[in-house]
């Protein structure tokens, strides 16, 4: 840096320090960022629960809060989506922070659903059998007792349960509602912490086998803070390259419309070399959140060890905070870029569904299978997000929200399979299922079929989206690789279908627990959305489409 | 508006399975009649088409288009010609008999026994089955016809795998993991083929912006809609491919011969002589009119294969040692002559392989459903375990001898016609095809005399001699199959009359005409 530009540095940095009455108040557009502002501020509420309400009342006290919470969130986003803001009255608010536009309220209202019905399978507390006369649900009774300890057996003794899972989960939420709406690279690295943090908690706190539960969420805390690492140098080498963390001015750099240098960044403002590492970088750390190959090296032990719920919810609503803000990433800061970053997305969306769908066929485990199932979709959503076309957009959107769906369903039906060490995970504990509980097995026969694609469930139409999308922007070989992929998917499928239908039942194999309506209500809403968007998807695929225009 | 009766003929099925499935466990009994009146009044609309349908008038008849999916460009299209007709009439007509043959086929076995048989299932899968070939039939939209020839082999799989034969050589064990491997390569073969023509329907989505059959065969046909010749060579080969797994042509078949040989009888009827017709239909309505030139350049090929089919599958079923996979091959010879006669473009050719399905399903039916009887009676599939049974049951030999006679296309009955339509369609444009394909007729009365003789004929083996013939539900599934296989054979008419008109406008499509006697050339 030339000492020019370091005394300018200087001088400006004095001008600004002038009268203090300049400076404007931020103008915020609380109507237009409330369904965020209501998911925090009950987390908030969360934590004061916790912190005054009688241990006896928290349960209900946190699971009312969450509810109402993510529910009113929900409905505050079907508000500004029908007054318009999502078409017509797009905009950037809070200063230029945030965005909300088509695709930002359908994700949030995605996420919100899906967290509703995650949520529902947190509250679950039929499936375990009761602990000295208290009901438990999937998390440890006292998450600072050392395993097999005897303060925690004291605390199971107690009744204790960590209601703190509902306050985290609502943190998690509120940083994915920001992520895919953020529009500059610093809300974006801390919505990106927001939903982290909790999740990487959650993922510690399984009531049974709490070791692996542990053991998965230090894997993932570390993997994700290199991650996060990555990202943020990414941000730094970006803010670089253009002199702007804000999405709208870097794209413009990228572009060469805009050219005022900033005195400070003369030697690094339009450094090819930095937007092309800051991109690679920033990509990474997304794509090690949506776990596309090669960065997918967490997912499975992370899915296996974390408590079920926690799974069925982190695989869902994180994918689709995720693939949003990679998205806007790619769609609105590096349009400019697309003649880079396309052929490296290929190469990683080929590798991710080939990858995927081939390791998945030697799972032994069931959670294990799901995890690599949904590394092969991460490879399916990329082949659309790839397509670089409105509909690329749309279909991307339509197939977050089919899948978010099927995929707490079917982690909702691992959780009723259980023998006496807790849920039955290993698949061989899962012959002839279809015998003894016919209806369950069916169900979970229904989201295999959707996982796989088959015609009348929504994971055919969300297949048939993306492909269709991918093939228009000129990507056809990537949808032969899509269909070979999903070929051989389909037959891992198909061998636990098997298993369950055509297999004889072991003597000693595991019952399957009766539900209370929380967890039959995210399984029934699961079977409904995967039909329902199967067989009259026009609607959602309307809405989908009306979305799918970046505000920038 | 009218009233739809193409969706009616669909729908009827699909609600009556799902009617089915919810008859309470205890009556079975109830299930099993509902399902039976269900499938006769599909029967009955059936009729109604054939009757409402003028082969004379308009291609496509009966017409039903609603909007579905608007984001894809895919319609709701319904429509029939002469083909299709003929062909959910010979599914609705199959089905009756198929649920009686399997009446007793998915009871609960004796106690004590683990199997799991769940009654109403079998018969709801066998009308949901028939609910989605009815609607494969008559959709003119390629997407939904897509969806309807994917999502059969979900009922498809499971009735092939959940329900086999009551008793077997190898014990229980082993039967089921003989069912579900037959089960899983049944579902991997059409769910790979299914994939790959997915790919093609995206392809031509991307060509041609939507899925009408009509419209794109239309813009095909008046210069509009160019496709470059390379693409539309990989969109034939990405539909060809999935109709060639379905119905089944060499090399693709091996999953035949496990499927039928571990389903029960019923199943296995339902297999070849409904569900892989859709395949053979579907070269004929999609491969022909959406591709034409590349049908036109993939012929040699195909015929090649098919050839390969007739004779491979008629060798291999003179060394069967198993009654049921004796009758897969011999269906794979058999389709191996329908496809021929499709891609050798003549009239007579594609006149003779849609009699041939007609016939080939009927025929089929016939004789695998005496055999399922036979094979119920001594808890055997292997020949040799028979012998002499001509002696102790007389009705049930005959009319095994009889189903035996049309597979080998005895003159008289029905599939003689087609087949000799067939092999003189070929002739006409491919003499040593059409010659070479005559050794399969050959090769067919020596399995089909064999068989016969192994089984009916000599002393009377042991465990056969008290051996009970035919009940009368048994007669009442065999003898209508028996008289409309004489029916045809002596007067082919109805339907060729009904097929004629439709085949020449498929011939139209790929712009070939007939090919000119020789005698009337050399003038």
């Amino acid at each position: 840096m030339s000492a020019s530009a370091v005394h300018s540095l200087w001088t400006t940095a004095a001008a600004a320090a002038d009268p203090i009455a300049k400076i404007d108040a931020p103008k915020i557009e609380y109507g237009q960022l409330s369904p965020t502002l209501i998911v925090v501020g009950a987390a908030i509420v969360g934590v004061l629960v916790e912190a005054f309400v009688p241990r006896k009342h928290r349960y209900y006290a946190q699971l009312f809060v969450s509810v109402v919470a993510l529910v009113a969130g929900f409905a505050a986003v079907v508000a500004l989506a029908a007054d318009g803001y999502g078409t017509t009255k797009a905009g950037i608010v809070a200063m230029g922070a945030i965005a909300v536009d088509g695709p930002a309220l359908f994700l949030q209202g995605t996420i919100l659903l899906a967290s509703l019905v995650g949520l529902f399978t947190f509250a679950e507390r039929r499936l375990d059998p009761e602990a000295h006369g208290n009901r438990v649900d999937s998390f440890a009774a006292q998450a600072a007792s050392v395993p097999g300890s005897d303060s925690e057996k004291a605390a199971v003794k107690a009744g204790f349960t960590t209601t703190e899972v509902f306050p985290l989960l609502l943190f998690a939420v509120a940083g994915m509602l920001i992520f895919p709406a953020a529009n500059d690279l610093l809300t974006f690295f801390i919505a990106l912490e927001v939903l982290s943090l909790p999740l990487y908690l959650l993922c510690a706190l399984a009531r049974r086998k709490r070791l692996m539960s542990q053991e998965a969420a230090v894997k993932y805390f570390l993997l994700g803070a290199f991650a996060s690492a990555f990202t943020l140098f990414g941000i730094a080498l970006l803010y670089g390259y253009a002199g702007s963390v804000s999405y709208a001015t870097i794209a413009q750099v990228v572009d060469g419309t805009v050219k005022n240098v900033d005195p400070a960044l003369a030697d690094t403002m339009g450094n090819d070399a930095l937007l092309l590492i800051g991109t690679a970088m920033i990509v990474m750390g997304l794509l090690f959140k949506v776990g596309a190959v090669p960065f997918h090296m967490w997912t499975p032990d992370v899915y296996q060890g974390a408590p079920t719920p926690v799974t069925g919810f982190m695989a869902a609503a994180t994918k689709v905070a995720a693939f949003g803000a990679l998205l806007r990433i790619l769609y609105v800061v590096l349009p400019g870029l697309r003649w880079d970053w396309r052929p490296v997305m290929w190469g990683v969306a080929v590798v991710t569904m080939l990858g995927g769908a081939i390791v998945a066929i030697t799972q032994t485990d069931i959670k294990r299978l799901l995890a690599y199932s949904s590394i092969a979709h991460a490879g399916f959503i990329l082949a659309g997000v790839i397509a670089t076309t409105p509909d690329g957009v749309s279909s991307v959107l339509f197939y977050l929200a089919a899948y978010s769906f099927v995929t707490i369903g079917a982690f909702a039906v691992v959780t009723l399979v259980r023998d006496a060490g807790g849920e039955a995970t290993h698949l061989s504990k899962w012959a002839g299922l279809g015998r003894r509980s016919p209806l369950v097995a069916a169900v979970f026969a229904v989201f295999l079929l959707a996982f796989a694609g088959i015609p009348l469930t929504s994971g055919f139409t969300g297949k048939f989206a993306v492909f269709s999308a991918a093939a228009e922007g000129g990507a056809a070989p990537l949808v032969v690789v899509g269909v070979i992929s999903s070929a051989i998917a389909a037959f891992f499928y198909i061998r636990v279908i098997v298993l369950m239908f055509f297999s004889e039942p072991r003597p000693e194999g595991p019952t399957v627990a009766v539900p209370s309506p929380l967890t039959t209500a995210a399984i029934g809403m699961g079977v409904v959305v995967t039909l329902v968007l199967g067989v009259a998807p026009q609607y959602f695929l309307d809405l989908a489409n009306q979305a799918g225009v970046f505000v920038r | 508006m009218s009233f739809p009766l193409l969706t009616a003929t669909a729908a009827l099925p699909a609600i009556g399975a799902v009617a089915t499935a919810a008859v309470p466990a205890a009556r079975r009994n109830a299930a099993k009649s509902l399902a039976l009146l269900v499938s006769l009044a599909t029967l009955a609309l059936a009729i109604a088409i054939l009757v409402r349908f003028d082969p004379d008038g308009d291609r496509y008849q009966l017409t039903e288009s609603h909007s579905w999916i608007k984001e894809f460009g895919v319609r709701y299209e319904l429509g029939v010609d002469g083909i299709a007709v003929v062909l959910i009439a010979l599914t609705a007509l199959l089905i009756p008999f198929i649920i009686l043959a399997g009446w007793h086929d998915a009871d609960p076995l004796e106690t004590g026994s683990k199997r799991w048989r769940p009654t109403q299932g079998f018969f709801a899968l066998i009308l949901a089955v028939e609910a989605m070939v009815i609607i494969s039939f008559e959709a003119t939209d390629v997407f939904l016809f897509y969806i309807f020839f994917e999502a059969m082999l979900i009922p498809m799989y499971f009735l092939i795998g959940g329900f086999g034969d009551r008793a077997h050589q190898h014990g229980e064990e082993t039967a089921s993991t003989q069912r579900s491997y037959a089960a899983v390569k049944f579902l991997l073969y059409n769910l790979v083929g299914g994939l790959i023509m997915l790919a093609a329907v995206i392809g031509l989505y991307v060509v041609a912006g939507n899925f009408s059959l009509t419209e794109i065969a239309e813009a095909r046909a008046n210069g509009t809609l160019d496709m470059a010749t390379n693409t539309e060579r990989w969109l034939f080969l990405g539909f060809f491919f999935a109709f060639a797994v379905k119905a089944p042509l060499w090399p693709l078949h091996t999953w035949l011969p496990n499927a039928m040989g571990e389903a029960t009888a019923p199943v296995a009827v339902l297999i070849t002589a409904v569900v892989d017709k859709v395949g053979t239909f579907a070269m004929l309505r999609f491969c022909l009119q959406l591709f034409p030139e590349a049908s036109k350049w993939a012929t040699p090929a195909i015929l090649v294969l098919a050839l390969i089919s007739i004779i491979y599958g008629a060798l291999l079923a003179v060394g069967q040692r198993d009654i049921k996979r004796l009758v897969a091959y011999a269906s794979i010879s058999h389709f191996g002559f329908i496809i021929m006669g499709i891609f050798a473009m003549t009239s007579q050719g594609q006149s003779g392989a849609t009699l041939y399905m007609v016939n080939h399903g009927i025929s089929t039916a016939a004789l695998m459903l005496v055999a399922g009887f036979l094979i119920s009676r001594r808890g055997s599939r292997l020949i040799a375990d028979y012998g002499g049974v001509q002696k102790v049951a007389p009705v049930l030999a005959g009319t095994f001898l009889i189903g035996g006679l049309a597979t080998l296309s005895l003159p008289g009955l029905a599939p003689f016609v087609s087949e000799f339509l067939v092999l003189v369609g070929t002739f006409a444009r491919y003499p040593v095809i059409g010659i070479i394909a005559t050794l399969g007729i050959v090769l067919a009365a020596l399995y089909t005399l064999v068989l016969y003789q192994r089984t009916m004929t000599g002393p009377v083996k042991p465990e056969v001699s008290a051996m009970p013939d035919l009940r009368v539900r048994e007669l009442l599934v065999v003898a209508p199959l028996i008289v409309l296989l004489i029916f045809l054979g002596v007067y082919p008419k109805p339907v060729t009359d009904i097929v004629n008109p439709a085949v020449q406008q498929t011939l139209s499509d790929v712009h070939e005409k007939d090919p000119k006697p020789e005698v009337e050339a050399a003038k």
